[in-house]
């Protein structure tokens, strides 16, 4: 299913060492929340639970995110040996069947 | 009289062997392991034991100095806490965070094919608690702690 939410990825290379930082604009509500308008319903759970990292087509990293990782993650993982021009791609899945999915450019 | 017409049962019987088949090979390569299945008894676990039990199918863990967390000793927002887990041990596999009193503890799993022992992430803290790494390294687990202080009311101070 297609996504209205924006994913961004920064990375930086340092020593060799590259770091891949993705922000997603996302709720994460965690179905505990009251609602606002209606004080005996709650907000309905909405939150990434995967998110896989991908170096040239090939997975490096897949993470399990729950409901406790905060609005709009930020999430970082390191990469080594990872060279200027590389494609790093980024896909994510939430408890709604949302998915989207990011290419960047290592520079 | 009707007879089953040969050209399509020959086809769909083609069509089946070739599923199976790709089916099977996909079954047993590595890559699908990494790519599980999101593991909704660890994240539901309410114990921190339990969750770690659900994840790794063990819970005995070793202390390590080699685990570094880098954490504020006092969240001013409990809603937004920046985590860095840098695990200095050879292969790692995978960086589980927790938060012992959180309504469910765990926040995060991350697993590795390639990529180094790092993890960082924002998370939520209900309330003052011990947060926990737990790292996967070699087959064997490895963990490390730190107390972060919940501020209700966000004034820092």
């Amino acid at each position: 299913m297609a996504t209205d939410k924006q994913t961004k990825i920064r990375t930086k290379t340092q020593g060799g060492v590259t770091d891949v930082l993705v922000l997603v604009s996302h709720p994460m509500e965690t179905g505990q929340r009251p609602d606002p308008k209606d004080k005996d319903k709650k907000v309905p759970a909405h939150y990434i639970q995967k998110m896989t990292f991908s170096l040239n087509g090939k997975e490096v990293a897949a993470t399990d995110l729950g409901p406790a990782v905060s609005k709009d993650p930020l999430i970082g993982i390191k990469l080594k040996g990872a060279k200027p021009g590389d494609k790093i791609k980024v896909a994510w899945s939430d408890n709604k069947g949302e998915s989207a999915s990011e290419e960047a450019t290592i520079s | 009289m009707t007879h089953y017409p040969r050209r399509t049962f020959l086809r769909n019987t083609l069509a089946t062997a070739v599923l199976v088949a790709v089916g099977g090979t996909g079954l047993f390569s590595p890559h699908r392991a990494l790519a599980a299945e999101w593991p909704k008894d660890a994240f539901t676990a309410k114990k921190l034991e339990d969750a770690v039990q659900a994840l790794f199918g063990s819970t005995a863990m070793s202390p390590s100095a080699s685990i570094k967390l880098k954490a504020p000793a006092q969240a001013e927002n409990s809603a937004q806490v920046q985590i860095q887990v840098t695990a200095d041990l050879p292969n790692v596999e995978a960086i589980a965070i927790l938060v012992e009193k959180n309504p469910s503890p765990l926040v995060a799993h991350a697993s590795f094919q390639g990529a180094e022992g790092y993890f960082s992430a924002r998370m939520k803290m209900a309330q003052t608690s011990d947060v926990v790494a737990v790292v996967k390294s070699g087959g064997k687990l490895y963990t490390a702690r730190q107390n972060i202080k919940v501020t209700v009311g966000g004034c820092g101070g």
